[in-house]
């Protein structure tokens, strides 16, 4: 386990500049995310176009991980349609959390950068909060999305 | 108590402690483990801290020699593993200058002892418009208790505000003393910040006002001299863990007066006289709040601790933590960016901080890879984290058998992380 595998060139670039990283009054789906172990809070907007996701943005406060994953996340589903962007989900939940996933990282670009986290337990939770909370503004759920 | 008498001509303050802290450590088995290639630097004592081979024998010797059930058998092994129990229970009220061992009550921890006192001896006695004062210091194990009384009886929780070096505002305390209180619970060392609260003056200002008093001893057992008849409180709550003694016994003490009129907590065997279906007849304190098997190999573990403790003196513990401290402080100031929460004139050596553009957790994740293990989070108190508008924060807690070169370990450990992504 090495430190630069999990603190990557991509996830300290984007947990100094996150991208997307603002309010969106005109939000069609929003969500709030929450990781009661370490505080980190977030909020993930996404404005539709019929199935298309519009734009998508988020807000809060957290670690390099959690800022970089949601940073990484919105980059990726932009322009996606719901059912893509449920997909991606899905593939970035295997690969955070599944040993035997069978994932090749460098086939999902930037997001290729978080498969690091794996073997650090204690943070997995801090990348996958951004993508729980997506698929919670996906579905618009009302309560907050939460790892516990 | 007489070793550490002659301990007290030293100067709390002194600049050097006089303890033999290389010798203390090698009484410490895990201080040589290395972790990741590197020494371990342990540097989370307010969350629990390590044993020495003292306690770790005191336990394994029990079971190897003398365990059986306590206070039933009339066979050689019940009766030694009783008078093992009932000793270490002897060694806890000299340790802290109780009246009677009457007033010693083994639990499971500062947590259990909380709830014990708010459902046996609050919930009995609140209604509707009854106060409880706690502080915005407390951890949640002296704050949610009091809020399940609160539902249970109508009572109402009211908080004393902290200033922003983290002390509990005494002022604003008198002014909250109101005739609906009735009970004071209050930190006495945080947990989060390392604040000592000069517990005597709130004490004496509920007692003037006959408003009982609980304290929350987790933090300050280990560290500070604690002295029950001279403190006067009612009760007071205390984990074995934080002390270097076992994980899971912990003790309440009360005033005899006062456990007398509470009537039993938990029901079972050891807590009872007689059982028929007609009456049952509770047992005398303290064994009134115990039911059940004890933790016997915990309490006499918790004895061990305490001799090992006093063998030291707590006065040079605080000492040598004391100076710790000092210097940790004084390294921590110089790094650009970082902040001390919690600047008490009167603080135990707890460090918590933050560092600008930092993350407290991504800091846990790099130091830990250096072999220096901290805290990061919100400390189980997340009414102090919300005090400072903080999130989370790092927290450095030193135990004495910690030195200057771990401090300097840390440092240079909090260097490497920002050079990663400062």
């Amino acid at each position: 386990m090495d430190l630069n595998d999990l603190y990557r060139d991509v996830i300290v670039d984007h947990n100094r500049n996150p991208r997307n990283f603002r309010p969106m009054p005109d939000a069609s789906r929003q969500a709030d995310g929450h990781n009661p172990l370490c505080g980190d809070q977030l909020t993930v907007f996404v404005k539709l176009d019929g199935e298309r996701i519009q734009d998508v943005s988020f807000q809060g406060n957290g670690c390099a991980i959690s800022v970089a994953s949601a940073s990484l996340l919105t980059e990726s589903v932009k322009g996606k349609t719901v059912t893509e962007a449920e997909e991606i989900f899905r593939t970035m939940h295997a690969l955070l959390t599944r040993e035997d996933c069978g994932i090749d990282p460098v086939s999902l670009g930037k997001l290729g950068a978080l498969s690091g986290v794996r073997a650090f337990p204690a943070r997995v939770k801090c990348a996958s909060l951004c993508w729980h909370t997506l698929d919670a503004a996906l579905h618009q759920q009302t309560d907050a999305a939460c790892t516990e | 108590m007489s070793t550490s008498a002659t301990f007290r001509e030293t100067p709390s303050h002194a600049a050097s402690p006089s303890i033999d802290v290389e010798s203390i450590r090698r009484d410490f088995p895990v201080l040589s483990r290395q972790i990741r290639g590197k020494p371990l630097t342990y540097l989370d004592n307010a969350a629990s801290s390590q044993r020495p081979r003292a306690v770790i024998d005191a336990i394994s010797n029990y079971y190897s020699t003398s365990h059986a059930n306590v206070h039933r058998g009339v066979h050689t092994l019940s009766q030694e593993a009783t008078d093992l129990f009932e000793a270490a229970r002897e060694r806890v009220r000299r340790f802290l200058n109780a009246r009677s061992t009457r007033e010693i009550i083994f639990v499971r921890g500062t947590t259990e002892a909380i709830n014990l006192v708010a459902q046996s001896f609050g919930r009995p006695r609140l209604g509707p418009g009854d106060e409880i004062v706690v502080s915005w210091l407390e951890h949640h194990a002296n704050i949610v208790p009091w809020q399940m009384l609160c539902e249970q009886t109508g009572a109402v929780l009211r908080v004393i505000p902290i200033t922003r070096e983290g002390e509990v505002d005494f002022a604003a305390y008198e002014r909250l003393l109101s005739p609906r209180t009735r009970l004071l619970a209050l930190s006495h060392v945080s947990n989060a910040l390392g604040t000592i609260v000069p517990v005597h003056r709130f004490i004496e200002a509920a007692k003037a006002r006959g408003i009982p008093v609980l304290l929350d001893g987790a933090q300050a057992v280990p560290h500070i001299e604690v002295d029950l008849q001279a403190l006067g409180c009612d009760f007071y709550a205390f984990s074995g863990h934080k002390m270097c003694g076992p994980t899971g016994i912990g003790v309440l003490y009360g005033r005899e007066e006062v456990l007398r009129d509470m009537p039993p907590w938990q029901g079972g065997g050891d807590m009872i006289l007689a059982v028929s279906f007609g009456k049952t007849v509770y047992n005398e304190l303290p064994f009134k709040f115990e039911a059940g098997t004890p933790h016997i190999a915990g309490a006499i573990g918790l004895a061990a601790a305490i001799d090992y403790l006093e063998g030291i003196g707590m006065d040079r513990i605080a000492a040598a933590e004391h100076d710790l401290l000092d210097y940790a402080t004084e390294r921590l100031r110089a790094i650009p960016g970082l902040s001390i929460v919690g600047t008490a004139p009167e603080k135990a050596a707890v460090a918590s901080f933050t560092i600008e553009g930092i993350h407290p957790h991504d800091l846990g994740t790099i130091l830990d890879h250096e072999g220096v293990a901290i805290r990061t989070g919100h400390h189980c108190a997340m009414p102090v984290m919300e005090f400072f508008g903080l999130p989370a924060t790092a927290r450095a807690s030193f135990a004495f058998y910690n030195t200057r070169e771990e401090v300097d370990r840390l440092i240079d450990a909090l260097q490497v992380a920002r050079e990663m992504l400062g």
